[in-house]
C-alpha cells in the first residue's frame, strides 16, 4: 500500500527532476533587468507605454527560442521591479539589477527624470541605456558625460517647434489667425516645454493671449479652459500630463471651446483617449504619433494586442518597443553578453525598427514623430524630424 | 458669478471626498490613510458597472455605497478593533491605526493595479454642457455636486436629529461616558467607520464621472480629505462640509482671478492661517 502510494509520487517527481536538470544544460540564459512605475503617479504612463512592450518582446524573442548567440540561443530571463514612481528607489533596483541579480543588460527606466537619476549608475557598472521615455534639451551634455546612454524620442525644442510650424502652417493656410492660449502642468515637463515655447511661438509671430499653468493632480480645470476661453483663441496648446489631458479635452468640450488647432500633450496619443472622446477626438493635436499603416507598425499593433490584451499607444509604445529591438539586433550581433561591445555596436550599426531605421549619430536618434493628430480613429504623426509618412494636418472642427 | 456656481461645483467635490474621513477620524477616531483607496475603488465599482453593464454610476452607487459599508465593517472588526482593545491612550490608538492603515492603503493599490491594471480610467457619461445663467458647466459635475447634497444633508439630518446620530455624537465627544450611559461603544464606532467608508466610496463612485483616476491617485485624495477635516473641526461634520466649500470659492477664486498656478498654494496658506490662529478647526470649539 505505502510502497504503491510511494512509487506513484516517485515517478512525476523523477520526471520534474529530470526537467529542471535538462533544462539548464538545453540552452542557455541570458538575464535581462527592467525598472519602470507599476505604482504611483507615472504608473497610468508606464502600465500602457513601457511594460507591455517589454511583455511582447521577451514574449516574441523567447517564442523563438531567444536570443541567438554564438554559443546558441539564449532565452531571456526577465527580472522586473517596481520602482513605486520614486526616484530613489529607481536608482536602488538598477543598483541591485547591476550588483545582486548579476543580469547582463538593464532596459532604461521610465520618465525623463528617471531616467537622468540612473544615468551614473548605468555608466558606473558599464551598461548600456537605450532611452525611450526621456525628452530633454540637455542630449548634447548627457551623452558626452555618459558614453553608454542613447536618445531615441527626441528633444524638447523639436517638439515645441514642430508645433509652431503646425501652427504656422495652418495660418498661412487661413485656417486660424495668431492667437494662442497656452497652458502647462507645472511639472518639470510641462515648465521645460512651456519656457521653450514661449520665443518659438513669439518668434513664428504668434501672440499667447492666454499663458498660465496649473499645479499636477488639479480637481477642477474649469477655471484654466473658461480663462482660454475668454482670451479668445485660435489654438489652445496644452504642454499636459494623463490625467489633465482628458481633464482639459472634457472640459473643453463642455465648454464648447471651438478652436480649429487643439493641442494636448501626453495621453492624447493613448487608446483610452479615442475610447473616451471617440468621435470628439477627431482632429485632436497631440504629442508624438506614428506612421500606423506601415506592415511593421501594423505586425506590432496586432502582436501587441494579442499578446498584451490591450493595444499600444501611438507614440512612444512603439518606440520602447524598437529600443528593444534595437538591442536585440545588438547584442546578437555582438554574438555574446559583453555590454562593452554591444555599445560599441550600437554607436557604429544602423538597425531596422518598427518605426523605421534606428542610426545613433553622437548616441542620439535625429529622426523621431513629434506632433500627431486624431484621424478616422488613429493618430497619425503629421510632423516628425526625418521621418517619412507624415499626414497632411486637418483643422479641428468643433466637438 | 462663474467663481460662485464653479466654487460650489467644486466644494461638493471636496466635502465628498472629506465626510467619509471626518466620520472615521473623528467619530471612529481611526486616522484612515486608506480613505483615498477606498475613494478609487469606489471609482473603479462605477467604472466596471458602466462599461460591462451600461449602468450609470448614479444607479450604481446603490450598489457600491452598501457594499463598501459591509466592506468596512469588517475592515473595522477585524483589523482595526484589535488595535482599538489594546491602545492605552488615544495617542497610542492614533500611531497604530495611522501605521495599520499606511500598510492597509499599499494593499489596496496592489490589489486595484492587480485587478484593473495600471493604467488611467475614464469614461464619459453625462458629459455635457449644462446651462446655468449663460454659463455652461459639465452636466456630470452638476450630478456630482446634487450627490453631495443629499450625502451631507442627510447626514446632517441624521446625526443632528436621530437617536443614532445622537449617540454617535456622544461617543465622539466622550467615548468614555458614553459606555457609561448604556451606549454600546464598540458598535458605534464600527458604524461610524463603516459609514464613513460607504460615503467615501460614494463620492468616489461620483468622482469618477468626471475625473481620469488610476490605482495610485488614492493619496492625493486622502491628503485633501485631511486639509479639510482639519481645518473644519475634527469632531463637527458641518463644519468640515463648510470647510469643503470655502476650500472650492478659495481655489477657484485663485485659479478665476489670479493664476491657476497658485490654486495649491492658496490651499495650504488657508490651512496654515487656520492652524495658527484656530488649531481646532473652524467648527471644533475648545479642545478639551
Amino acid at each position: 500500500m505505502l510502497k504503491s502510494k510511494f512509487r506513484k509520487l516517485l515517478i512525476p517527481a523523477l520526471a520534474i527532476g529530470a526537467i529542471l536538470m535538462a533544462n539548464p544544460a538545453a540552452s542557455e540564459t541570458i538575464k535581462i533587468g527592467a525598472v519602470a512605475p507599476k505604482t504611483g503617479p507615472l504608473a497610468g504612463g508606464s502600465t500602457v507605454t513601457h511594460w507591455p512592450s517589454i511583455q511582447l518582446w521577451v514574449n516574441q524573442v523567447n517564442a523563438q527560442g531567444g536570443l541567438k548567440l554564438k554559443s546558441g540561443p539564449a532565452k531571456i530571463e526577465l527580472i522586473e521591479y517596481d520602482d513605486r514612481t520614486n526616484p530613489g528607489e529607481t536608482i536602488k533596483a538598477v543598483q541591485r539589477l547591476a550588483t545582486q541579480d548579476k543580469v547582463d543588460f538593464i532596459i532604461a527606466p521610465y520618465g525623463t527624470g528617471f531616467n537622468l537619476a540612473t544615468a551614473p549608475i548605468f555608466a558606473k557598472y558599464g551598461y548600456p541605456q537605450i532611452t525611450t521615455t526621456a525628452i530633454t534639451d540637455k542630449i548634447p551634455e548627457l551623452t558626452k558625460r555618459y558614453p553608454n546612454i542613447f536618445f531615441t524620442l527626441g528633444d524638447t525644442t523639436a517638439f515645441t517647434k514642430s508645433v509652431a510650424e503646425i501652427l504656422s502652417k495652418m495660418r498661412d493656410d487661413g485656417t486660424i489667425g495668431n492667437r494662442v492660449a497656452m497652458v502647462n502642468v507645472a511639472d518639470a515637463f510641462g515648465i521645460e516645454l512651456a519656457n521653450a515655447a514661449r520665443p518659438i511661438f513669439k518668434s513664428a509671430g504668434f501672440e499667447i493671449v492666454y499663458d498660465k499653468s496649473y499645479p499636477l493632480g488639479t480637481q477642477d480645470l474649469s477655471p484654466v479652459v473658461k480663462g482660454a476661453k475668454a482670451s479668445n483663441p485660435d489654438a489652445f496648446v496644452a504642454w499636459s500630463y494623463p490625467p489633465d489631458t482628458f481633464g482639459l479635452t472634457a472640459l473643453a468640450k463642455i465648454e464648447n471651446l471651438n478652436v480649429k488647432a487643439f493641442y494636448t500633450a501626453v495621453a492624447t496619443a493613448f487608446p483610452a483617449y479615442q475610447a473616451k472622446f471617440q468621435s470628439a477626438a477627431e482632429g485632436v493635436l497631440g504629442a508624438g504619433g506614428v506612421n500606423p499603416d506601415t506592415p511593421e507598425m501594423m505586425a506590432f499593433i496586432k502582436a501587441h494586442n494579442e499578446v498584451t490584451g490591450k493595444a499600444p499607444d501611438y507614440w512612444a509604445s512603439p518606440v520602447v518597443y524598437a529600443s528593444l529591438q534595437v538591442l536585440q539586433q545588438a547584442i546578437e550581433g555582438v554574438g555574446n553578453k559583453d555590454r562593452a561591445a554591444v555599445s560599441a555596436f550600437l554607436k557604429e550599426n544602423s538597425f531596422d525598427t518598427v518605426i523605421g531605421p534606428i542610426k545613433f549619430n553622437n548616441q542620439n536618434n535625429e529622426a523621431f514623430w513629434t506632433v500627431g493628430q486624431w484621424q478616422n480613429g488613429k493618430f497619425y504623426g503629421v510632423s516628425s524630424t526625418g521621418r517619412p509618412g507624415a499626414k497632411p494636418v486637418k483643422a479641428k472642427s468643433g466637438w | 458669478m462663474d467663481i460662485v456656481v464653479i466654487g460650489l461645483l467644486l466644494g461638493g467635490t471636496y466635502a465628498l471626498i472629506a465626510i467619509g474621513l471626518q466620520l472615521q477620524y473623528g467619530v471612529a477616531r481611526i486616522m484612515n490613510l486608506a480613505n483615498g483607496e477606498l475613494l478609487v475603488a469606489g471609482s473603479f465599482g462605477a467604472f466596471w458597472f458602466f462599461s460591462s453593464a451600461q449602468l450609470s454610476p448614479l444607479l450604481s452607487l446603490f450598489i457600491v455605497t452598501p457594499l463598501a459599508f459591509v466592506f468596512n465593517w469588517l475592515i473595522y472588526q477585524y483589523l482595526i478593533r484589535p488595535l482599538v482593545r489594546r491602545a492605552k491612550n488615544r495617542g497610542q490608538l492614533e500611531v497604530d491605526s495611522i501605521l495599520a492603515t499606511f500598510g492597509l492603503s499599499f494593499i489596496f493599490v496592489g490589489l486595484m493595479t492587480a485587478i484593473f491594471g495600471g493604467e488611467y480610467f475614464s469614461y464619459s457619461y453625462l458629459e455635457q454642457p449644462f446651462n446655468l445663467l449663460n454659463q455652461s458647466y459639465g452636466l456630470n459635475r452638476i450630478a456630482a455636486f446634487l450627490v453631495s447634497v443629499v450625502f451631507c444633508v442627510a447626514l446632517y439630518i441624521w446625526i443632528n436629529r436621530t437617536q443614532t446620530g445622537l449617540t454617535l455624537r456622544a461617543v465622539a465627544v466622550a467615548p468614555e461616558s458614553a459606555g457609561l450611559v448604556g451606549i454600546n461603544v464598540p458598535n458605534t464606532l464600527a458604524l461610524a467607520f463603516a459609514l464613513g467608508g460607504a460615503v467615501t466610496a460614494a463620492g468616489g463612485a461620483s468622482l469618477s464621472m468626471f475625473l481620469t483616476f488610476d490605482a495610485s491617485v488614492g493619496v492625493i485624495f486622502t491628503m485633501k480629505a485631511l486639509i479639510i477635516v482639519i481645518m473644519g473641526g475634527v469632531r463637527a461634520i458641518n463644519g468640515v462640509i463648510i470647510s469643503a466649500f470655502i476650500l472650492g470659492f478659495v481655489e477657484t477664486a485663485v485659479a478665476t482671478l489670479i493664476d491657476p498656478g497658485l490654486t495649491l498654494a492658496a490651499a495650504y496658506l488657508l490651512f496654515i492661517f487656520i492652524l495658527l490662529f484656530k488649531p481646532q478647526g473652524l467648527f471644533g470649539g475648545h479642545a478639551s
